[in-house]
């Protein structure tokens, strides 16, 4: 780091400029300033899709962040936040990082597929980034967060091979992996990059029509890089039997999935997880070879419903159907602020007041008083009041 | 900490409210149901329009009070200058304070999700921290405004500002200790949450006093060290000049917000309740009792926003966590409102209200006179309005 920016980052500059910190001084001289805080402008959108009018466009984004931006690993996402039009509300979103690995204040790429589910019908951040930004929009971003990223280099450790499963939008982060393995990995002759070490690459996808990158990963495939990919479509599911098949030994080979929960769900039972009987996402038996990522948590079916959920700031009631706190609010016609609504941001962070609670993503129960929860994660058991 | 267990010495009997409002309403609990829901309306109506404009007018508020707190800082490298360093550096304090501190404190903005207007996280540039301040302020004064023995507001605990209040000879100086609290206001809003006069009764301990104790001493530290020692040494060969122009700009502040807030509880015809008025009382109730407890003042544009939007307390506390630059259009339907049922709106002009304000705190410096002396004759009240 510079040295203007630790004088800047300083508890000194900080004391000076209170109470609103030096970054909003920074940036009423220019919006790409920053000393803490991370930003960055849209400088160029593509879309990825062009062709598939039944589903949902997906577009990449180019981004330039600010020179706090401290770079990220494959495999990383980001939050992003958006002040939507109208409402001038700022959301926040995650997205997968889905260039290769970056160094602190270089470009990245988000894919976004427009999805405008748990929205209400109104507005999402994806839609309105694929569909309306502009080049030169600013968005709000974090560091890159998360730890679905490879331990080592395609120049580093032995010869173990590598597993990508993904489905749907949960390309982004193999995406961000493939394209870093082969960018570092050793140059032979003028073929590009060979990595060092097996790489099955699977992939599900609605069509043809809608398999985003598409271009690029049929010259993967096609180049002597040691990278194998196995693109599926519509009715070819996963299933353990097809796995077997293409990696005998998957059980065995580190792998990272990542896709909607359904295929998660799959993927886990494949690799000896099994679900606890609410389907919460706890697992009995961990495979250390396995690493997940799913976009949302997977829905409560059985076991917390009944009693009363009351949200007592605003009065609200219903009985408790055994959803998250956040769904159940949404339900209520209440709309508290939420960010990921998958347990990570602590944008919809409120206190429990009274009752039991179940952690959806660990299963695990908490009945403490005046507990500070994240209600996108958080269904009650019985009886349960929010101060909401 | 609940506030629940209030000492019965303090929870005395009285079975009237004082409103100075010849046409004290008798409103039926009725019609303080149906009052309360039209308020509710209004109130829902406004927030559903939130929206960009909103967004907007504060950034341009906070950017506004930025270049202002940047010209106050330079002006003092340019001695000649100083009486302008002076007065932008004050503008600078009063917005950040009225405007954007106590509105943004209060969650009016919450709901554009920007962590530096998000109540949870802003804290003001004042003694008081921010986590204090909104537990007394926000809750207790908010909920329970003008009810003596509750509202720690009414007098800060210093002064005498209503005849309920028992008179002893400590309040021979009430004009005394009203100007003192003016000239340390800042100090003083910093010190009213340690509630050293309930440690003098021994309704605190000195245990909680200490928990309460030690984020005023951090932010004083902080505001002390920012304002006379880092500023002041910035300015190298200035030093001395710049800590006395800090120090000008900060009792401008005091002096500005002590006369806005005064005049929010404390002019002529602003009523006061017992505790026992407003157990289990209804929405409409509390509605009631914030309007008949705030006063506004009138003035220009410019005015309401150097108050913060505070000159429209009534509509502050009817909607304290609606955006402030909406009370000007909800001050319109709420006059509307109060012609309807007819309950006293109270408003007038700075120098009226502060000359009331001041006559009462030198009235209230001596002993009740008898009762039907009293300017403010107490009226009755139908008992359906306190139930």
């Amino acid at each position: 780091m510079t040295l203007t920016s630790k004088v800047l980052g300083s508890r000194a500059v900080a004391a000076l400029t209170s109470p609103h910190g030096v970054d909003r001084y920074l940036e009423m001289f220019h919006p790409m300033w920053a000393a803490i805080e991370v930003r960055a402008r849209v400088v160029d959108i593509h879309r990825e899709n062009p062709d598939a009018h039944g589903s949902a466009p997906v577009a990449t984004l180019t981004l330039q962040p600010t020179s706090t931006w401290r770079g990220h690993r494959a495999g990383q996402y980001v939050q992003v936040g958006v002040e939507m039009p109208g409402s001038a509300r700022r959301m926040t979103r995650c997205f997968s990082i889905s260039s290769a690995a970056s160094l602190p204040g270089e470009r990245i790429t988000l894919t976004i597929r427009a999805n405008d589910e748990g929205t209400g019908g109104g507005h999402s951040v994806s839609t309105f980034l694929v569909n309306e930004a502009k080049v030169g929009q600013m968005l709000h971003l974090s560091q890159a967060e998360g730890d679905f990223t490879l331990p080592f280099t395609p120049t580093t450790g032995g010869p173990d091979p590598v597993l990508m499963i993904s489905g749907g939008s949960g390309i982004t982060p193999g995406m961000a992996q493939l394209r870093t393995l082969l960018r570092d990995a050793p140059r032979m002759g003028s073929s590009g990059g060979r990595t060092n070490r097996k790489v099955t690459f699977v992939h599900f996808a609605r069509s043809p029509e809608d398999q985003i990158f598409a271009d690029e990963l049929a010259a993967i495939a096609a180049a002597d890089n040691n990278i194998d990919v196995h693109l599926r479509y519509g009715d070819q599911t996963f299933s353990e039997f097809e796995l077997r098949r293409l990696v005998p030994d998957f059980r065995n080979t580190d792998t990272w999935a990542c896709g909607p929960s359904g295929l998660i769900e799959l993927v886990r039972a494949a690799y000896g997880e099994v679900a606890t009987p609410e389907g919460s996402g706890a697992t009995d038996c961990p495979n250390p070879r396995l690493r997940v990522e799913f976009f949302k948590p997977p829905a409560l079916t059985t076991g917390a419903a009944g009693g009363e959920v009351s949200f007592t700031r605003s009065g609200a009631t219903g009985e408790n159907t055994g959803a998250t706190l956040l769904d159940q609010a949404e339900a209520l016609g209440l709309n508290p602020e939420s960010g990921c609504r998958m347990g990570i941001c602590f944008s919809c962070v409120k206190t429990k007041t009274d009752g039991t609670v179940r952690n959806v993503l660990t299963g695990e129960e908490s009945s403490l008083p005046d507990e500070e929860i994240r209600i996108c994660v958080s269904a009650p058991v019985g009886d349960c009041s929010v101060d909401l | 900490m609940t506030i629940t267990d209030i000492p019965t010495k303090l929870a005395k009997k009285r079975s009237t409210v004082r409103a100075s409002d010849p046409k004290n309403p008798n409103l039926t609990a009725e019609q303080l149901e149906e009052f309360g829901a039209e308020m509710d309306a209004l109130r829902q109506r406004v927030i559903a329009d939130l929206g960009e404009e909103d967004a907007a007018y504060i950034r341009m508020i906070v950017k506004r009070q930025q270049q202002f707190e940047i010209a106050g800082r330079a002006l003092f490298y340019l001695p000649p200058a100083w009486p302008l360093a002076v007065a932008a550096l004050s503008v600078s304090k009063i917005l950040e304070n009225m405007e954007i501190g106590h509105n943004v404190m209060h969650g009016q903005y919450d709901w554009m999700g920007d962590p530096k207007l998000n109540s949870r996280i802003y804290d003001w540039d004042t003694m008081a921290p921010g986590e204090n301040w909104k537990y007394g302020h926000n809750y207790i004064h908010h909920t329970y405004t003008n009810i003596l023995g509750k509202d720690r507001d009414i007098g800060y605990g210093i002064l005498r500002m209503d005849e309920d209040q028992k008179w002893n000879p400590y309040y021979l100086g009430n004009p005394l200790y009203a100007f003192l609290l003016m000239v340390f206001f800042e100090e003083g809003v910093a010190l009213h949450d340690l509630e050293v006069d309930r440690i003098r009764s021994g309704e605190r301990t000195w245990e909680e006093t200490k928990q309460v104790g030690k984020p005023i001493v951090k932010k004083v530290g902080k505001q002390v060290f920012k304002d006379y020692l880092l500023f002041p040494a910035l300015t190298g060969p200035f030093f001395v000049s710049t800590l006395i122009g800090n120090a000008v700009a900060n009792l401008v502040r005091n002096v500005w917000t002590f006369n806005i807030i005064f005049c929010g509880h404390f002019p002529a015809g602003v009523a006061t309740f017992t505790e026992e008025e407003c157990e289990n009382e209804s929405r409409g109730h509390w509605y009631y009792r914030q309007l008949l407890g705030s006063a506004n003042i009138t003035g220009g544009k410019l005015f309401h926003i150097m108050s913060g939007n505070l000159s429209h307390q009534i509509e502050h506390h009817l909607f304290p966590d609606v955006p402030a630059r909406r009370y000007p259009e909800l001050s319109v339907e709420v006059r509307a409102l109060c012609e309807k049922y007819g309950i006293e709106y109270n408003t007038g002009g700075l120098t009226h209200q502060l000359w009331t304000v001041a006559k009462k705190i030198v009235r209230l410096s001596f002993p009740n006179a008898k009762r039907k002396t009293d300017p403010a004759p107490a009226t009755g009240l139908d008992d359906a309005v306190a139930a």
